[in-house]
């Protein structure tokens, strides 16, 4: 069995063992209601976990997504409010700015040579800042195309709605998970987590690749803001303050290695929904306060992490051995 | 600089001129800016008002630079802000008096520098991912000492850590200038300060040539702990009660902003903490002098990312060999392959 793969096998285990303990407590929760709620809810968050994991996997860092998010929820309202153009155009519209603006912090990361951790926060500075200048109110939505989006959902036996955006959410993480393992431009992002100059030896055009890296991250953040804004209907500056840590968190509950060079897509969509989970459990326990949620993912941040570490050391030793593969 | 300027001076000098230009834009709109006069015994003023309330991102910068030094990096003081605050407030209200609360706040910034350095250190983790955990985690425990509301108390002994005054100065300021010149002495007036640079370098290089690495890496995340325990007594003192969400919440990112200003490379060496002081300061003067200046607190945002992006640009080492090698080219007028050679 590919080393590699533990990692994977371990937050999926662990997502089980927490599926069984909110089963046995609470035999309600094995409901198609409980698992449509947890995709919806969860939409955005996996949407940009999915960008979240490309950047990490190349060894990068993105603090600009959260502030992106709310940046994009009222650029649409305040574009539906003032311009009278129709909501898909908007939105494609949307997806130009918010990629171009990942393309434009790549391209900095590159050409200055600057820790992406700096750039990007620069970014998340500016996207809060002009979420500011075209508004400091909460704007509602009001427009046809809404409200068909928030209505479309497939009605899954036991009366669990399977809504539009929680589709979008799993399609975005088969999205990424083909860029990330199946294409050329996924193999040079893990090219480029394992070290920039090996990288460069073996061929990658780092340029390129660390442009399109936060252009793709960008993208998705502005695709998660489209979904927040359905999600919430309407645009609040003030929204999704701190989201971009938890992507990150659920990128490293989902076993990717925050040095990079090693993940899975798939595993991240595991820690969303490991995160969605422990706050459904709470919501259906009454008792508990919500400042649990954080002290739990704090203690599965750490358990995930010392896991890692444990099974990096082991790996090492191992991957000395012909063997090996390469990371699937 | 050609002409003789002491190290120090030379090492801060971008940033003194960044603060001076800073100060004299907002002179510019709002003339009564340097206005300094004496009410009840205590000076007040815009210059005052900037050095009072910069106290929480410069203390946190001060343990911040140490710990970007190292090549780390601590997610976790505006966290540990909130935790020391709500211990504070918690031993105020249980009657146990000023000093135990003090005292008690202190020792959980320690222990919260303490954690983070036995992860970094010890474990191994990334400093990035173990400074998250408590980040994330400490939040939920700040709000479990409060249980979840605004802990007041009203004790004017603690107070007098957020509005006080010694010889007219608000004793904020006077912490974070006294807590700045102590880490400094401390650092350079003893081999610590190179040692931290070391490890920043290359930690496995420093520790065969006989450092203490692991011990010395704890000790930073602790000097940073302890500054972001003094930064959530003068909160929790100024507002007289904690707010477990809302204090420190995202100074972590002014603070490493301000080390940053602070010509300070996040990949670890050398370091400068009145640079990273004088960054909280340009900081702070951009955020109240926007106010003064009668311009939309929403600008604030977006003028702070523009000019950490000019400033980002200056400090580049890409930029700056590029610079050097047009104006070379403009000046001798060289054939490019020529310069070229020079260039390296």
């Amino acid at each position: 069995m590919n080393p590699r793969l533990y990692p994977l096998y371990a937050t999926i285990g662990i997502f089980l063992f927490a599926c069984l303990v909110c089963y046995i407590q609470f035999p309600f929760m094995a409901s198609t209601r409980v698992l449509g709620n947890l995709l919806t809810d969860n939409a955005y968050l996996g949407i940009v976990a999915v960008g979240m994991t490309i950047v990490i996997l190349s060894g990068g860092i993105d603090l600009s997504v959260g502030s992106v998010i709310a940046f994009s929820g009222v650029f649409i309202a305040v574009m539906l409010r003032d311009s009278g153009l129709p909501a898909p155009v908007i939105m494609a519209l949307l997806l130009v700015v918010t990629t171009l603006f990942g393309a434009a912090m790549g391209g900095l990361i590159h050409a200055l040579a600057m820790p992406p951790f700096i750039v990007t926060l620069a970014g998340m500075f500016l996207a809060r800042g002009a979420a500011y200048m075209l508004t400091i109110d909460s704007v509602p939505i009001v427009d046809p195309f809404y409200d068909r989006l928030q209505d479309a959902y497939y009605l899954m036996p036991g009366k669990g709605r399977l809504t539009l955006i929680g589709v979008l959410m799993l399609a975005s993480v088969a999205v990424g998970m083909i860029v990330a393992h199946r294409t050329r431009f996924g193999a040079s992002v893990f090219a480029l987590g394992g070290g920039v100059q090996t990288a460069r030896l073996m061929g990658v055009r780092v340029g390129r690749t660390t442009v399109g890296i936060y252009a793709f991250s960008g993208f998705m953040a502005g695709l998660s803001g489209i979904v927040f804004s359905v999600y919430t209907g309407s645009g609040y500056p003030l929204a999704t303050v701190g989201t971009e840590l938890t992507a990150i968190a659920a990128v490293v509950i989902g076993g990717t290695l925050l040095t990079g060079g090693s993940g899975f897509v798939f595993g991240t969509l595991i820690g969303v929904m490991t995160m969605g989970l422990i706050q459904t459990y709470i919501v259906f326990d009454g008792s508990l306060s919500s400042w649990w949620t954080k002290i739990v993912i704090g203690g599965l941040l750490l358990l995930f992490i010392v896991l890692q570490k444990g099974l990096l050391r082991l790996t090492t030793t191992r991957l000395a051995s012909p063997q090996a593969g390469a990371p699937v | 600089m050609s002409f003789a300027l002491p190290p120090v001076l030379r090492r801060v000098a971008p940033q003194v001129v960044t603060l001076v230009a800073v100060c004299v834009l907002v002179t510019l709109f709002f003339p009564g800016f340097l206005d300094l006069r004496l009410s009840d015994g205590r000076l007040v003023g815009p210059v005052i008002d900037i050095v009072k309330r910069s106290a929480p991102v410069a203390l946190l910068a001060i343990g911040m630079t140490l710990v970007i030094a190292t090549k780390g990096i601590d997610l976790s003081v505006g966290t540990t802000m909130a935790i020391t605050g709500a211990v504070a407030a918690w031993c105020l209200d249980s009657g146990l008096g000023v000093g135990p609360a003090v005292a008690l706040a202190i020792a959980t910034g320690l222990v919260c520098g303490l954690w983070n350095g036995g992860l970094v250190a010890i474990i191994g983790i990334q400093p990035i991912v173990a400074t998250l955990i408590l980040m994330t985690a400490g939040r939920g425990i700040a709000q479990l000492i409060t249980e979840g509301r605004i802990l007041t108390f009203n004790d004017a002994g603690f107070a007098w850590f957020g509005s006080g005054a010694i010889l007219g100065v608000p004793v904020p300021a006077v912490i974070w200038v006294v807590t700045g010149v102590a880490l400094a002495l401390l650092m350079r007036r003893t081999a610590l300060g190179l040692l931290v640079e070391a490890i920043g370098v290359n930690r496995r290089a420093s520790a065969i040539a006989g450092v203490n690495a692991t011990v010395l890496l704890i000790a930073v995340y602790v000097a940073s702990g302890l500054c972001a325990a003094f930064a959530g007594i003068i909160t929790t003192a100024d507002i007289r009660g904690a707010d477990a969400n809302n204090a420190g919440l995202w100074l972590e990112l002014d603070a490493i902003l301000a080390v940053v200003i602070g010509g300070n490379s996040l990949l670890g060496g050398r370091f400068s903490i009145a640079a990273s002081i004088l960054g909280a300061l340009i900081i702070q003067t951009i955020d109240t002098g926007i106010l003064l200046a009668g311009f939309p607190s929403e600008y604030n945002l977006v003028i702070k990312a523009a000019l950490v992006v000019i400033i980002l640009v200056l400090q580049s080492p890409q930029f700056m060999a590029e610079v050097f090698f047009w104006r070379r080219f403009g000046r001798k007028n060289l054939a490019p392959d020529t310069v070229k050679e020079d260039a390296r």
